[in-house]
Order: C-alpha cells, then sequence, then structure tokens
C-alpha cells in the first residue's frame, strides 16, 4: 500500500514529525513502513519556461533554437528537435531542464552544442519526467509537455506536476484489510503519535428523482453478498480529473483515467472499499441481480478477456446476463466510455473466500479481489458509496440521483468483548493501569464501556482477548514490554538418546574425513532409472506430489544414492579430484494400498539412511574400515558382512551386505560401473546405505571395563593354501572356533596369488594372538592352539599348510 | 718405573684427545688397559718388583690407571656429545615446507549453526523435538488456525500430496503434535526441513530449514518471549547485539511479532546488507494462540505460551555472507570446506 503523505493531512496532523521518524515509529506499531519515497527524487534543477521565440537552426531542417524565460534575467537558449515545437509554440509553457540538471533513471542534461550553436539544457517530455499520459491527459503523446496556461514560469516542475510529494509504502499483513487505505493508515498514524483524528461525513446534495424509477436490485445469494449498495448519477460529463486528483492517485501508484473511473479507485483508496461503476443504458430491464453463473454463461472482462464463469463464482448480473465478475472485475459490456451518460456506482461487501477462489480460478487478482479476499466491514460500503457521489458533485461530473439502493443482510451490531486488563497484563508481563490501557484502545477507536469493549466494525481480526493484548501492546510499545529471562518450572534440556546416537555415527564420519552433504527430498523418477533399480522394484512406488515445480522434483524419494551420486557427479564435473560425502538424508516410503498404489491420503513412513559416497581417495576396505568404526562408535555387537551379487546399482563383485547378528544394518560397496558411467565417472566410486534405525536399534550403551591383561600374549602365525572362493570372514571364524579361550584375537596379514601358488589357489596368513587371563601361556599350550585351527582350516576347507 | 708410568700416562691422554669416535677411541683403551694393553702389562710385571716397593708402585699404578680410565669416560662423552650433534644438523628439516594434510571432515554450514542454535537451547533447558515432513493438512494448517479457505493457505504455496496430505510449510506442526503427546511444561526447539513451491534462483529454494520453538506453562508472558529470544540473538550474533520487536501478524500466535537485529554492518544507519532499513529481520514469533491450545487439548485460562520460528538458510547466509541458496544443495567440497 502506497500513501501519499499529503493525503494523510487530510485525516491528521503530522506537522513536525520528520520521514525517518514517522518510518521507524509506524513500523513499531505494527504498520510496516518499507521505505519512503520522494517522487521527484531524480528531478532536479527542472523549471517551468516559457518560450519567448523559436528560430530555424542554420545548419539543420528539423532543429530549432528557442529562447525561454525561466524567471531569470536572461533568457536560456535551447536547441530542439522536438516535432511539437514550432513558431506557434511561442507563448506555451513547458519544463525545462536547465545546465545540470536530472531527470528519472539517472539522466544527466549538461549544456553542449547541437550543430554548433548552444543549447543550454532541454525541454522535455512527461515521459522523460517519468510520468503516465493519465497524470497529464492535455500532454501530446509525442513530443514537449505543454503546460496548462496560467502556469506560473520560473518555478521546479515538482511543485507543479505534484512531484513534490512524500510517499510511504506499507507492508499490511493479511489481517488487517482496514489498514488497506488512506484513512485507515491516517488512523494508525494518530493513534501512535496521540494526535487527532477526523474523519468528515461525506454530504451529498442530490438532484431529485428517485433511484428506484431507475433500478431495483436483487440478491440472490445473500451469503455471498451480505450487503449491496448502490447509486446512480445522470448527465455524466466524462473528462479527465483535475490535478489534485490526478496528481494523488499517480503517487499512489494508480494511473488515472477519466473522472468516473477515477472516483472509483481514489474512493478505494481513501475508504478501503472496492467499488465498480457500470454504464446504466447497457443494464438491461434496469436490474441488478447478484447471482450465481448459469451453466454456459461467460463474460468479457474489462481487460477484453473472454472468461468462462461456474456456479462457483458470484457474478452481478442485468435482466439477462452477466455485467461483472462479483468483486474481481466489471465486464467489458456495461463499460463507461467517452458517450455514457447514466452511470450506476456499485458499493458491495462480498464474501472474501469466494471472491478469492474466482480470482485463482480465473487467474486474475486485481486490486479489488485482493481486498475483499481478506474480508470487508459491511459497514463500509455506504459511505465510500456517498464519498463517491461527494466527489461526483464536486468535480461536477454529474447529477445524483436522490435515494439509495441497500440490500443488507449482514448483522451490523458491533462486536463486544469483556475489558479484562488483568488478564492483559498478565499475557504481555505488564503493569499498565485499567485507565492506561482504556486510552490506547480509545485512540484506536475501540469504544471501552464499563466492563465492555466495544469493536469498531472495521476491525474484523478482533475476536479475542489476546487480539485486544496486541492493540494494547503495539501502542505501549513491543519494546517497553520488560524482559523476563526464565520462569516455570525448570525442563532438562538435551539430545534424546536417538539424537545422540544420530551425532555420534556422524562425527565418525567427520573425523574420518568425510564431508556433511545435504541434498533435496524429491527427486525425479528418471533417478531411479540412474541406478539401475528394477523395474519392479517396490522403491519405485513413491509419494508423488501433486503439484510438483517440474519433474525433476515430483517424487518423495525412497533412496538417497542418486542424490548422493549426484552430488559427487557435480563435484567430479567440476574437476575436485576428490569428494567423500555423507549425509544422514531421510527417505520416504509410502503406505500402499491392496493394488499396491499408494495411499496418499495417509503419511508415508519417514526413515534416516546415514549415506555415504566417495571417489577418488578411499577404497574398498576403507571404505569398510569406515562402517567398522561407525559400529564401534555406536558399540554395536557382533557385526558381520556378506558378498551381495544382486544389488543392481552395486558392482556384483564389490558390494556387501553388514550385519548385527542377524539384523541388516546395510549395504556398501563399489557402485556399479554402468551406473558410475550415467553419472559422469570412469573410475571407481563407493557407496554405503546405512539405515540409522537399525544402527540405533543394534547400539548398546552400557560398556563396562575390561581389566588389562596381567600376562603376556604369544603369537603364532599360519599360512595355508586354499581355494580362491573360500570368503577370508569363513576362515577367520573357523580359526576362532577352533583355537580355544585362549585365543585372543585373530588376524589376516596376508594374502598372496599368483607365482608359487597354483591356478585358482590362494595363500592366505593369519596371526593368532593367544593369552590367558591368569597365567603365561606355555609353548605347548599355544602350539597345540595353533594346531587345532589348521586342522580346522584343513578339514573345513581342504587347506594346505604352505612350506 | 715412576716415569715409565708418567710417561705412559702422557701418552695415553695425548692418544686419546686426537680420537675422533667411538672406534678410536676404544682403540685406546684396548691399547694401555687391553689384556695386553701396556698398563697392564707393567702390573702383570709387579712380580718382579721388590716388594718393600711394591705398595707404593702398585699404589702409582692404581692412581695411573684412574686417570686414565676417568680421561677415557671424558673423552668418550665428548665423542657422544658431538656424535649427537652431527646427527641433529643431519636431521635437520626444512620446517616452512608444506605439512602433509590431515583431512577432516567439514560439516555443512547449515549444521554447523543448527548445532550451534541446538547448544544455545539446550542451555536454557530446551529438548529437541522431531516431527514428519509429509504432514496431514491437520497439523500443517487447521490446527494452527489456517482453517481450509485461509489466504495464508495462497501465500505459502503449498505442495500438495492429497487433498489431506502436504510437505509441510513449515515447522509448526511439530508445535501441535508436541502438545497433543506431552503436558506442560514444554520447552522444546523443533529444527527441520520445509517446503515451498518456490523456483529455485539465488534466494529461493523449494526447500529450506527452520527451527520451530515452543514453550508452554503457567505463567508464560510476552516477557519471557523476549528474554529467551533476546538471549538467544546475543548468543549467535555476539553480547552487543541489539534487539527489537515489532508488530507482525501470524494466525496461530496472537500477540505477533518480528525479531530484528540491528544491522551489524551499518549499525543502524543503512546500508545495502540491510537495504537501508538498518534492521535485518531473523525470525517470527508470538504467544500461542488460545485456539491452538484448545486445539490440542491445553486450557488456555491456565496455560500460556510462546513460539517462534527461525529462517535457518537466512542465518547462515547472513553469518557467511554466502549469496547463493543453491550453494547449500549442490555439496561442492570446495564450498563444505570453507566451514
Amino acid at each position: 500500500m502506497k500513501l501519499p503523505l499529503s493525503w494523510l493531512k487530510d485525516y491528521t496532523d503530522i506537522e513536525g514529525i520528520s520521514n525517518k521518524e514517522y518510518d521507524a515509529r509506524l513500523t513499531m506499531s505494527g504498520s510496516k513502513v518499507e521505505c519512503v519515497e520522494y517522487l521527484g527524487e531524480e528531478i532536479n534543477n527542472v523549471v517551468t519556461g516559457e518560450i519567448l521565440s523559436v528560430e530555424k537552426h542554420p545548419d539543420s531542417d528539423h532543429l530549432v533554437i528557442c529562447q525561454l524565460n525561466v524567471g531569470k534575467e536572461e533568457p536560456v537558449q535551447i536547441v530542439t528537435g522536438a516535432p511539437n515545437v514550432t513558431e506557434s509554440s511561442i507563448g506555451e509553457i513547458c519544463p525545462v531542464c536547465l545546465h545540470k540538471s536530472t531527470l528519472p533513471n539517472g539522466v544527466k542534461i549538461t549544456k553542449g552544442k547541437l550543430r554548433g550553436v548552444v543549447s543550454n539544457g532541454m525541454m522535455c517530455s512527461f515521459q522523460e519526467l517519468g510520468l503516465d499520459h493519465g497524470c497529464v491527459p492535455y500532454a501530446c503523446d509525442n513530443g514537449i509537455l505543454f503546460l496548462p496556461k496560467g502556469t506560473p514560469v520560473g518555478v521546479d516542475i515538482k511543485t507543479v506536476l505534484g512531484l513534490d510529494e512524500y510517499v510511504a509504502e506499507f507492508e499490511i499483513t493479511s489481517n488487517r484489510p482496514d489498514c488497506l487505505s488512506v484513512i485507515g493508515l491516517a488512523r494508525e498514524t494518530a493513534a501512535t503519535f496521540n494526535r487527532p483524528f477526523n474523519v468528515k461525513t461525506p454530504v451529498v446534495k442530490g438532484c431529485g428523482e428517485n433511484i428506484n424509477d431507475y433500478v431495483s436490485v436483487r440478491v440472490d445469494e445473500p451469503e455471498l453478498c451480505p450487503r449491496y449498495t448502490a447509486r446512480i448519477v445522470k448527465n455524466i460529463k466524462i473528462e479527465p480529473s483535475p490535478a489534485w486528483l490526478r496528481e494523488r492517485l499517480f503517487a499512489a501508484g494508480v494511473r488515472p483515467i477519466n473522472n468516473i473511473v477515477d472516483i472509483t479507485n481514489y474512493v478505494m483508496l481513501e475508504y478501503g472499499q472496492p467499488m465498480h461503476a457500470f454504464d446504466y443504458a447497457c443494464l438491461s430491464d434496469g436490474k441488478i441481480v447478484v447471482r450465481r453463473p448459469q451453466a454456459g454463461e461467460a463474460i468479457q472482462t474489462l481487460d477484453g478477456q473472454d472468461r468462462a464463469i461456474t456456479d462457483e463464482m458470484l457474478a452481478i448480473c442485468d435482466g439477462s446476463k452477466p455485467v461483472a465478475i462479483a468483486g474481481v472485475m466489471g465486464g467489458a459490456n456495461s463499460e463507461i466510455t467517452e458517450n455514457t451518460k447514466t452511470v450506476v456506482f456499485e458499493s458491495a461487501c462480498f464474501h472474501g473466500t469466494t471472491v478469492r477462489l474466482t480470482a485463482k480460478a480465473l487467474g486474475m487478482r486485481t486490486e479489488a479481489s485482493g481486498r475483499f479476499e481478506k474480508g470487508l466491514d459491511a459497514s463500509l460500503t455506504m459511505p465510500a458509496l456517498e464519498r463517491a457521489c461527494e466527489l461526483v458533485e464536486m468535480l461536477g461530473a454529474g447529477e445524483v440521483i436522490d435515494g439509495v439502493v441497500d440490500v443488507c443482510s449482514a448483522d451490523l451490531t458491533p462486536k463486544t468483548l469483556p475489558f479484562e486488563p488483568e488478564k492483559i497484563n498478565a499475557l504481555l508481563g505488564t503493569d499498565l493501569s485499567a485507565e492506561t490501557q482504556k486510552e490506547y484502545l480509545e485512540r484506536l477507536e475501540f469504544k471501552v464501556e464499563g466492563d465492555k469493549v466495544i469493536i469498531p466494525s472495521f476491525r474484523i481480526d478482533i475476536e479475542r482477548m489476546c487480539d485486544l493484548a496486541e492493540e494494547v501492546a503495539r501502542i505501549y510499545g513491543y519494546d517497553n514490554i520488560p524482559v523476563r529471562l526464565y520462569a516455570g518450572d525448570t525442563t532438562q534440556g538435551g539430545l534424546s538418546p536417538r539424537q545422540l546416537l544420530e551425532r555420534m555415527a556422524t562425527d565418525v564420519c567427520l573425523s574420518a574425513g568425510f564431508d556433511e552433504s545435504m541434498s533435496h527430498s524429491f527427486i525425479s523418477p528418471k533417478f531411479y532409472d540412474n541406478i539401475n533399480m528394477p523395474e519392479d522394484d517396490k522403491r519405485r512406488i513413491s509419494t508423488t506430489i501433486l503439484n510438483p515445480l517440474g519433474e525433476d522434483f515430483s517424487v518423495m524419494r525412497t533412496t538417497v544414492l542418486p542424490s548422493m551420486l549426484d552430488s559427487l557427479a557435480h563435484n567430479n564435473a567440476h574437476r575436485n579430484a576428490t569428494a567423500s560425502l555423507y549425509e544422514l538424508g531421510t527417505i520416504y516410503t509410502p503406505v500402499l494400498k491392496e493394488d499396491n498404489t499408494v495411499d496418499a491420503d495417509k503419511l508415508p513412513h519417514e526413515e534416516k539412511i546415514l549415506t555415504i559416497g566417495t571417489y577418488g581417495k578411499f577404497n574398498f576396505f576403507q571404505l569398510k574400515g569406515l562402517i567398522e568404526a561407525i559400529c564401534t562408535k555406536l558399540n554395536i555387537k557382533d557385526i558381520s558382512f556378506t558378498a551381495d551379487k544382486e544389488n543392481p546399482s552395486y558392482h556384483t563383485g564389490r558390494c556387501a551386505k553388514v550385519y548385527s547378528g542377524q539384523t541388516l544394518l546395510g549395504t556398501f560397496g563399489t557402485i556399479h560401473p554402468v551406473v558410475a558411467k550415467k553419472y559422469g565417472f570412469n573410475t571407481e566410486v563407493l557407496a554405503a546405505e546405512l539405515a540409522m534405525d537399525k544402527l540405533a536399534e543394534c547400539a548398546n550403551s552400557v560398556k563396562l571395563y575390561q581389566p588389562l591383561p596381567k600376562f603376556p600374549a604369544s603369537t603364532r602365525d599360519i599360512a595355508v593354501i586354499v581355494d580362491d572362493a573360500i570368503p577370508a570372514a569363513d576362515m577367520q571364524k573357523a580359526i576362532e572356533q577352533a583355537a580355544g579361550n585362549i585365543l585372543e584375537s585373530v588376524k589376516l596379514f596376508d594374502v598372496y596369488k599368483g607365482k608359487g601358488i597354483a591356478e585358482g589357489k590362494k595363500s592366505v596368513a593369519y596371526s593368532m594372538s593367544l593369552r590367558a587371563a591368569d597365567r603365561t601361556l606355555k609353548d605347548e599350550e599355544c602350539d597345540n592352539a595353533m594346531q587345532k585351527a589348521i586342522k580346522a582350516l584343513e578339514e573345513k576347507f581342504g587347506a594346505t599348510l604352505r612350506s | 718405573m715412576k716415569q715409565q708410568l708418567e710417561a705412559i700416562l702422557s701418552n695415553a691422554k695425548n692418544e686419546l684427545s686426537e680420537t675422533q669416535n667411538a672406534r678410536e677411541l676404544d682403540a685406546v683403551r684396548v691399547k694401555y688397559l687391553g689384556k695386553k694393553g701396556e698398563l697392564t702389562a707393567i702390573l702383570k710385571g709387579m712380580k718382579n718388583v721388590a716388594p718393600e716397593e711394591r705398595p707404593v708402585i702398585g699404589q702409582l699404578v692404581n692412581d695411573v690407571r684412574a686417570e686414565l680410565e676417568a680421561a677415557l669416560e671424558k673423552q668418550g662423552e665428548k665423542l657422544e656429545q658431538s656424535a649427537l650433534e652431527e646427527k641433529l644438523k643431519s636431521e635437520a628439516l626444512d620446517v616452512t615446507m608444506p605439512a602433509e594434510q590431515i583431512t577432516l571432515g567439514h560439516k555443512h554450514p547449515l549444521s554447523v549453526v543448527l548445532d550451534e542454535i541446538k547448544d544455545i537451547f539446550i542451555g536454557l533447558g530446551f529438548q529437541i523435538a522431531e516431527g514428519p515432513e509429509v504432514e496431514y493438512d491437520h497439523y500443517n494448517f487447521e490446527a494452527l488456525n489456517i482453517p481450509k479457505e485461509h489466504p495464508a493457505r495462497d501465500t505459502q504455496d503449498t505442495f500438495y500430496i492429497s487433498d489431506n496430505v502436504v510437505l509441510r510449510t513449515q515447522t509448526s506442526p511439530v508445535q501441535v503434535r508436541v502438545m497433543e503427546n506431552q503436558k506442560p511444561p514444554i520447552r522444546i526447539i523443533a529444527p527441520g526441513r520445509v517446503f515451498r513451491s518456490d523456483a529455485v534462483d539465488a534466494t529461493h529454494s523449494p526447500l529450506f530449514h527452520q527451527i520451530e520453538g515452543l514453550v508452554v506453562d503457567k505463567n508464560i508472558t510476552m516477557s519471557d518471549l523476549k528474554g529467551i529470544l533476546e538471549l538467544f540473538a546475543k548468543r549467535l550474533y555476539g553480547e552487543n547485539t541489539v534487539v527489537r520487536f515489532r508488530p507482525h501478524h501470524f494466525p496461530f500466535t496472537e500477540p505477533s511479532a518480528e525479531m530484528d537485529i540491528q544491522c551489524y554492518q551499518c549499525h543502524g544507519e543503512g546500508c545495502r546488507l540491510c537495504k537501508g532499513e538498518g534492521w535485518i529481520e531473523i525470525l517470527g514469533c508470538g504467544m500461542v494462540h488460545p485456539k491452538v491450545l484448545e486445539t490440542c487439548n491445553i486450557d488456555p485460562e491456565v496455560y500460556s505460551g510462546y513460539a517462534f520460528g527461525i529462517g535457518l538458510e537466512r542465518t547462515v547466509m547472513g553469518r557467511f555472507k554466502i549469496d547463493d541458496i543453491r550453494l547449500f544443495y549442490e555439496n561442492d567440497v570446495r564450498f563444505l570446506h570453507q566451514f
């Protein structure tokens, strides 16, 4: 909402308040000022000048040399090529940009020579001054702006064209449609600065006759139109509005058009009540019917668009056809034209939601619909209508027929609330007397009578005590409310055990040199193809967004893997030699209906997956080491790994599932080269997907101290030759089982294939550490354990000792 | 005899002083004190000495031996010292050469600041609550006093899954879920992802993060709201931070406010960072609307509370002077490594 400050002065007094203070105080009392702009900010050193002479330029056919009186002793010589400056222009008054003047859009004017003749500035057009044609209806389209006769000479152009004006731009919250008006903001201004506030009741003289002889109004949908008021003006003389009205509209950001249209806009800005004017001659049968459109009805709106309207909307119709879409826009069929003789002014209250949905459905949000949709005060239609008619008489634009049509089903009795100063203090933490609170409320036109507060009709947002508390607080000043640090029972802050586990798991990734990444929760269904997900994989059934930004953001992911690969690909594409990332990302598994389609009315199951991805640095076993480190940190016991040849996203020979006991924690490995290639990689890319829920389920918070050994350990090494296909983990398990309880640990330290080892075989070497808690082991005990281990390997895997 | 001994001692000392290393030193030791050494030979020859002279000569030999041993030890120490010095010298490094990198992972900048914020509130007795990102319309809107046809729904540009299910547009639904499941006193913050149908550009992302806060108890007032949020701002932005609370409107709080901090670049004068306003908007807040409390079966006549919501991306962008929101979701390590 743009508010020209001079308009404000019609209703309240802002004398002695600087723009900066105005801006700051209004913002702090709840009407946020975005900025205060000076309309003529960019126009400097431009004055009015009278053309004294026009002579031909000696060296040019299209240039002329003018002498202008700009109120100084010497005339100013200016050379121009403007088509409308001829000898007949002598005596015209126009804007003159003197040497070192400025115009909008950073234009600077200095003196110079045009074809050898000195020009001490420039005469300019209304466009160059940043004006709209509606501001200067007398101007020609192409050429210098000739001002009306009698314009004083030698004065600042800004004062002549209404540009010497400050305009405050407000950001008004949706609960305060009453503040989308000059009067509403004047009320807030007056309350904020504790200054007088006066709104005069409009006075309409009338010209006799009776409106009922002209028009009848029927409202078929009182729910959607609680009030419809109208007046008629005859003998209309369509012409430009006077300068003061045009200037105010322009300053408020509205293009001046003609007196009747301008009046409706002026009243809308002043009162916040949208109005509409119909050409009476276009209303068949002198009827106005407010009804829902019938099937097949259509209307061409004022913007020239044909609109199909439905029975979900509300139309203003005459005896036969729609002439306006209620609260949104008028119809072309009843538009005010130069030939209009009689006008119907409509000032009505429409149902906000219907207007909003209509405007949305038609894709045409208008100034009017934006106000109606917030809900307007039904009491407002009448004063606004009267003001419009008053302006008609004031401008001599026509004669107002006596009488008003007022079809009203709205309850106009004022709302009341109990006056509860103690409760207000208790909510705010203040100690304001009842008197003070009453005074604050009355500044905003609430009436406090005994223990009741009467709510002004325009405050549709006030429903409860807390709303009154806000009114008191903002006039008192939020900044004056005392600050208190802590009240109420103490509570224990902290992370939940689950949140701590998440922090521990991600801390391991960080300390291993992995960076945290974050990716979008919605992906393209194509992402599933990218990771080779089979067509019949259930994870392809995803929660789908009905109105996505595009296909790339259309489904809620059921896996974080493609997002992770995408992030790695971004790094690779930007020539980062290596990237190692982790994301504790959420996946969304939909609830399925019996036919295996998504039940979109149920919330999907959300689960966090610790997803890890890396290229250019770590190998398979280092990634495996990271996973083991996470398990160690979370104290997850009984970890085992099995080869997974079936996962289509991963390398068939380099993928493993990780378990704790029987619980599957996740999958990791080298990304399948075909998948990697889709992401632009020719080198190895590794990833891991660990279910955070499962990690948490298997985590052990209990840690007990194990006494440090008192006796030394002995070591024995075994090297055997086995079939290449025998998994190392199985052999290790066999050793652990066979060697007995003096086996402290066993470590694989060498695997060798090649020269000296038969084809299809490998040499595997383990180092056993043996120890007893209560004695130093004897050599025989150790040898014995080693023999048992060797025997087990021989029996289970056909191993032979490597000699 | 005496002269002979003195000659031995003097020769030995001379030779010792010439030694350059442990091997040469040992050669001297062997030459004089070894089994076939010169001094040893004299000792062996003692049996030829007249018995009455033996004690005197014996004493003399022992003295020479002791002196020689001391000299040997001294020279040994000296040689050891210089060998050590030699070794250190040879091992000297150019300490200005580049380090071998130890690679630590970097937290995402959003997490860096979020963790700070969490720690501040945890210290004030808050717990961390969580809620679903795909949410019922009821929790995201209805229960927050935003009924079906409320205009606020348009401005929030909601992604819909069905008529009843949306991607949450705010973290505020967590308030409702917490209040349904927990009785006062309640002190929580709920950080998380929210979604709005904004096309991607430098300042808009369809996905961003908010941190919701909620306190409900007896006798909670707007003073408490101001107190905790002012403290929060000082902890996050520095002790000298100046804040202001400005009336605003949210359907689920009344009275409502926005908290601004005085621009940390221009200190309120107005600059490009604060778009000339002198203030930077940090968060929205207010006293929990009694309708919201009632929806959650908390009696507004007994309990009151406050709530606030902080936009994480904007906070982080301000902190690190990041000018493009898209960087957060590209995960370029050159970006991540800066935090």
